[in-house]
């Protein structure tokens, strides 16, 4: 049998039980998880094709009659697997707040005005090398619960299909230089360093479009077919 | 530049639902249902239900279930199955926001046999990752179906506690409802993988 998926590439996530986010002292399981081997079940997953994604699924500022308010970005990269080959054809999903920190969700009480011409919503889908573009406008930071005077710093969720349904992510884009990092339990609920900056994008000179719009890259990196075996020691 | 390794898993959040989930609520398409029957599908009609719970025992309103499954052949809608067919329209995913009370449901159709890695049958079952604000990374379990006379052999949740196998084995109700509760924590929490 071959493990196509080695467990050990998850130590990259956060505890699922980590308290400063207090949301999930409730949400986490309290025994532990049972391992077992990865069946044709775990090593498949869905395949959808382009009519999934509809022509201006990937600009989220065309999709109203006006252009919505805030700072025009392209935010792109490659979907990658473990050994840096590009994932092809998957499905990457984004959703986010508008420019002043307010999403459309109902539940969002948060005292910001809405754009009436911008949902926050995306989808793409890798290109043969798996790299995605989308064109979108930077979103705000904005306040939540969790503590006193807690603010998430500013990002965009991410929904990515890999090769399999144990790659499955869902993670969230930040920005460079964000000061509410050393605050956000959330950012800081990934233990590593290195691992926690993967989830922050770079600033993208050279893709900027000049007169148009500043550019970000993010390659996300998801779990490998045949990713190294660990060396037995 | 980003260092290599694996991008971390973040939550998915409170807000999710316009652009994942949107269900004729927001101005925005949903790309997939929990409606996973198509007019070409062919096997044993069915729905699965239930409710999710937190460790208090109170509903999770705000959480996203995903499945996975073959068809009513054990086969998957994906080329690194062999034995898949093609242009067959069941695509074997589904998706759904939960309700105001915790509440879920897919219509689909109940898969067969699939084989574990040394070829032995597996009992037919869904595969379920679960979402929610609160989780940082998603959570594995298996949706079993109670009366399924391969449930006894079932490699898998031959790995499974007995006392424990019940929280991931759906119960009949009425007709072709099956019904099975998530508990994310506590006593009788639903048993999860490490996949």
């Amino acid at each position: 049998m071959t493990l196509s998926y080695p467990l050990s590439s998850l130590a990259a996530h956060p505890a699922r039980l980590s308290p400063a986010y207090k949301s999930t002292v409730k949400r986490s399981p309290s025994k532990p998880l049972i391992p077992m081997r990865h069946t044709l079940t775990e090593l498949t997953g869905p395949v959808y094709g382009h009519e999934t994604v509809r022509e201006n699924d990937h600009d989220l500022t065309v999709q109203h009659k006006g252009e919505p308010l805030g700072e025009r970005i392209i935010v792109h990269g490659h979907v990658l697997d473990e050994d840096g080959r590009g994932v092809p054809n998957v499905l990457v999903e984004l959703w986010q707040a508008n420019a002043c920190g307010r999403y459309i969700h109902v539940v969002d009480q948060h005292p910001a005005p809405l754009d009436p011409n911008f949902t926050g919503a995306g989808r793409a889908q890798s290109d043969a090398q798996g790299y995605y573009r989308f064109i979108t406008i930077k979103p705000g930071a904005y306040p939540w619960g969790n503590h006193p005077n807690a603010w998430r710093p500013a990002h965009i969720h991410f929904s990515v299909f890999g090769h399999s349904f144990v790659s499955r992510l869902v993670t969230q884009m930040y920005f460079p230089g964000d000061p509410l990092f050393e605050f956000d339990p959330i950012f800081n609920s990934v233990p590593d360093e290195k691992a926690r900056l993967r989830m922050v994008s770079s600033f993208d000179l050279e893709n900027t479009k000049p007169d148009w719009a500043l550019c970000y890259r993010f390659n996300i990196v998801l779990r490998g077919r045949e990713a190294t075996p660990m060396e037995t020691k | 530049m980003q260092d290599k390794g694996l991008t971390p898993s973040q939550t998915v959040g409170p807000y999710f639902k316009y652009g994942l989930t949107p269900n004729g609520a927001y101005q925005w398409n949903d790309a997939f249902t929990n409606n996973l029957v198509t007019p070409d599908t062919s096997g044993d009609r069915i729905r699965v239900e239930g409710r999710v719970f937190d460790g208090d025992g109170a509903p999770v309103p705000d959480c996203m279930l995903e499945i996975w499954q073959a068809d009513a052949q054990g086969r998957f809608s994906d080329p690194q199955d062999s034995r898949a067919l093609k242009n067959s329209s069941f695509k074997g995913f589904g998706r759904c926001g939960t309700d105001p009370n915790g509440g879920y449901s897919f219509d689909t159709i109940k898969p067969g046999s699939v084989p574990d890695p040394d070829g032995k049958p597996q009992a037919p079952h869904l595969l379920l990752a679960i979402f929610a604000r609160g989780m940082l990374l998603q959570l594995y379990t298996r949706i079993y179906f109670d009366g399924e006379g391969g449930n006894a052999a079932d490699p898998v949740l031959a790995l499974v506690p007995a006392d424990r196998r019940a929280t991931l084995i759906a119960t009949r109700k009425a007709g072709d409802v099956y019904q099975l509760d998530i508990r994310l924590q506590g006593d009788d929490e639903t048993v999860f993988f490490d996949i």
